[in-house]
């Protein structure tokens, strides 16, 4: 998919400063919503996880754990359920491949 | 695009457009802004609005494409949030907190225009404004927000809002809300008026009037507050009705079966008039009903229910080519209209305006909202669901609303979570 191919260029055009510069325009559907909760920017005051730089394995992991309800959320159960896993798959690989 | 992929026509469209551009640059001095005629640009999109979902845009399609010229059209140099201003109006936060400046769009080669859009040449592609420039445009965003329908409860025009304030757009009328409050003697009645569907914020005026009821319990707890609804359903209604069973005895809801519509004001005997009865107030927030703000209907882009109608996947309007509408404007289908649905419908119409000035496909987009209400400082409940295209509408694709029996932690526990909200989202649009 073209999946792989952004997140070569992401890695390859590493952003000098803004996290997200990279690579954004080829975010996969729904991604670039994540950022109005989890933050892009250290300096942001806020509980929520960063999820920028964040190994897609575990972003994945603890995506299906909500989608199940094997892992009580607080929103993120509930929003798990309206992503396929593959979507889920993309949107993980996507902020994973942001340079933190 | 490359300037030698355009067709030829496209390419003296263009030039006829740059050329009319400095024209205007010349003439408007200093208020157009330098990057819109940088070397080299793969487009021209302005964006007119400059709140939650338009600045978020302009910063997108720039960040997407910075060959492409972005002009930011606001009229005011202070944006004011709406989302926590009901903290504001019961003394919880400070105006302050909730307002946000431009500058830092500036730095990302946003050109800034301090003036309102007046007129939409569809035809020729370009924006009048309000000091006289003449913008061309690619691509034309509109998220004008809403417009208070002034001729939509007898009794209740611009005057009649000094007296009984709406508070639903940010700022003076918000203090306005909150000085009546603080006049207000303990024993008194406040009552607020919630609209029919579709408007601003869905569960605003029912976070309102807990708020209130916290504020009054803790400072005036003889005082009671009665909602006047035109409706017999709203957003998470039984989450809000379990809270209020449990802290606010004092707050009464009057449903439109129950006659609690509102057909008009009696500003000077400070009532309100329903079907059946008439309500003194102490304190009256009428939540007028609501349209799409004005360009949307100069633009033709507003249908007859004065919202507008769009792809959605992309956002441009079904009424008129190459203007896309975003934010509350708009008709989002399952979608509320709300700050985040806003910015997350920025970034997606950021992404599909990047690709058609490129002449490319857009993708078929996933979108999300998620909504955090206060029932008081700290007990917070939301709303979160996934969204996407189906059937020519944007469609709910799974998602709902903040368990019914969750121990008080959980509540804490949102209400932490929507100020980190606010702050994140903030710091994405304007920070």
């Amino acid at each position: 998919m073209n999946t792989r191919i952004a997140i070569f260029a992401a890695l390859l055009c590493a952003p000098a400063a803004p996290a997200f510069a990279a690579g954004i325009a080829d975010a996969p559907a729904g991604a670039t919503s994540c950022s109005g909760c989890h933050a892009t920017s250290r300096a942001v005051d806020t509980a929520v996880p960063r999820i920028v730089g964040r190994n897609p394995d575990e972003i994945v992991t603890a995506m299906h754990a909500f989608k199940s309800g094997a892992r009580p959320g607080t929103v993120m159960d509930r929003i798990a359920k309206g992503f396929s896993d593959d979507e889920i798959k993309a949107i993980a690989a996507w902020y994973g491949a942001q340079k933190d | 695009m490359a300037p030698k992929e355009m067709a030829p026509k496209e390419m003296a469209r263009k030039q006829t457009s740059r050329r009319d551009f400095l024209k205007t640059a010349a003439a408007g001095a200093a208020l157009l802004p330098m990057p819109a005629i940088a070397q080299g640009a793969a487009g021209q999109v302005v964006v007119v609005g400059g709140g939650f979902a338009g600045a978020s845009c302009a910063r997108f399609v720039k960040r997407i494409d910075p060959r492409i010229a972005v002009t930011l059209v606001e009229p005011n140099a202070t944006f004011i949030a709406c989302p926590f201003s009901n903290g504001v109006i019961v003394g919880l936060r400070d105006l302050k907190a909730q307002e946000f400046n431009y500058d830092k769009l500036a730095a990302d080669q946003i050109g800034f225009t301090t003036a309102s859009a007046t007129g939409v040449d569809a035809s020729a592609r370009s924006v009048t404004l309000s000091n006289g420039a003449r913008l061309s445009y690619d691509r034309l965003v509109l998220a004008p927000g809403i417009d208070i329908r002034w001729d939509g409860l007898p009794g209740y025009d611009e005057a009649a809002a000094e007296r009984m304030p709406h508070a639903w757009k940010a700022g003076e009328q918000t203090l306005l809300l909150r000085r009546q409050l603080e006049a207000m003697p303990d024993g008194g009645t406040v009552v607020i008026s919630a609209p029919a569907n579709p408007f601003r914020c869905p569960p605003g005026p029912y976070e309102r009037a807990s708020l209130i009821a916290y504020y009054l319990k803790t400072n005036k707890p003889k005082s009671k507050i009665i909602i006047l609804d035109a409706k017999d359903a709203f957003s998470k209604q039984s989450l809000f009705q379990n809270g209020w069973k449990a802290l606010y005895p004092n707050l009464e809801w009057v449903s439109l079966s129950a006659g609690g519509k509102v057909n008009a004001v009696d500003v000077g005997a400070m009532t309100l008039v329903t079907d059946f009865d008439r309500y003194k107030a102490d304190v009256a927030n009428v939540i007028p009903p609501q349209k799409a703000g004005r360009i949307a209907e100069v633009a033709g882009v507003a249908d007859r229910t004065g919202w507008c109608p769009i792809d959605p996947a992309t956002f441009e309007s079904k009424l008129v080519p190459n203007i896309h509408v975003i934010g509350d404007a708009c008709i989002a289908g399952a979608m509320p209209k709300s700050a985040f649905a806003a910015n997350a419908q920025a970034k997606v119409c950021a992404a599909a305006v990047a690709k058609l000035i490129a002449g490319q496909k857009p993708d078929e987009p996933r979108l999300i909202n998620t909504c955090y209400s206060l029932l008081a400082p700290d007990y917070g409940i939301s709303v979160a669901n996934v969204y996407g295209p189906a059937d020519g509408q944007i469609k709910d694709l799974g998602g709902g609303v903040s368990p019914i029996n969750a121990p008080s932690s959980a509540r804490a526990a949102e209400a932490t979570f929507a100020n980190g909200w606010f702050n994140t989202i903030t710091a994405e649009v304007f920070g």
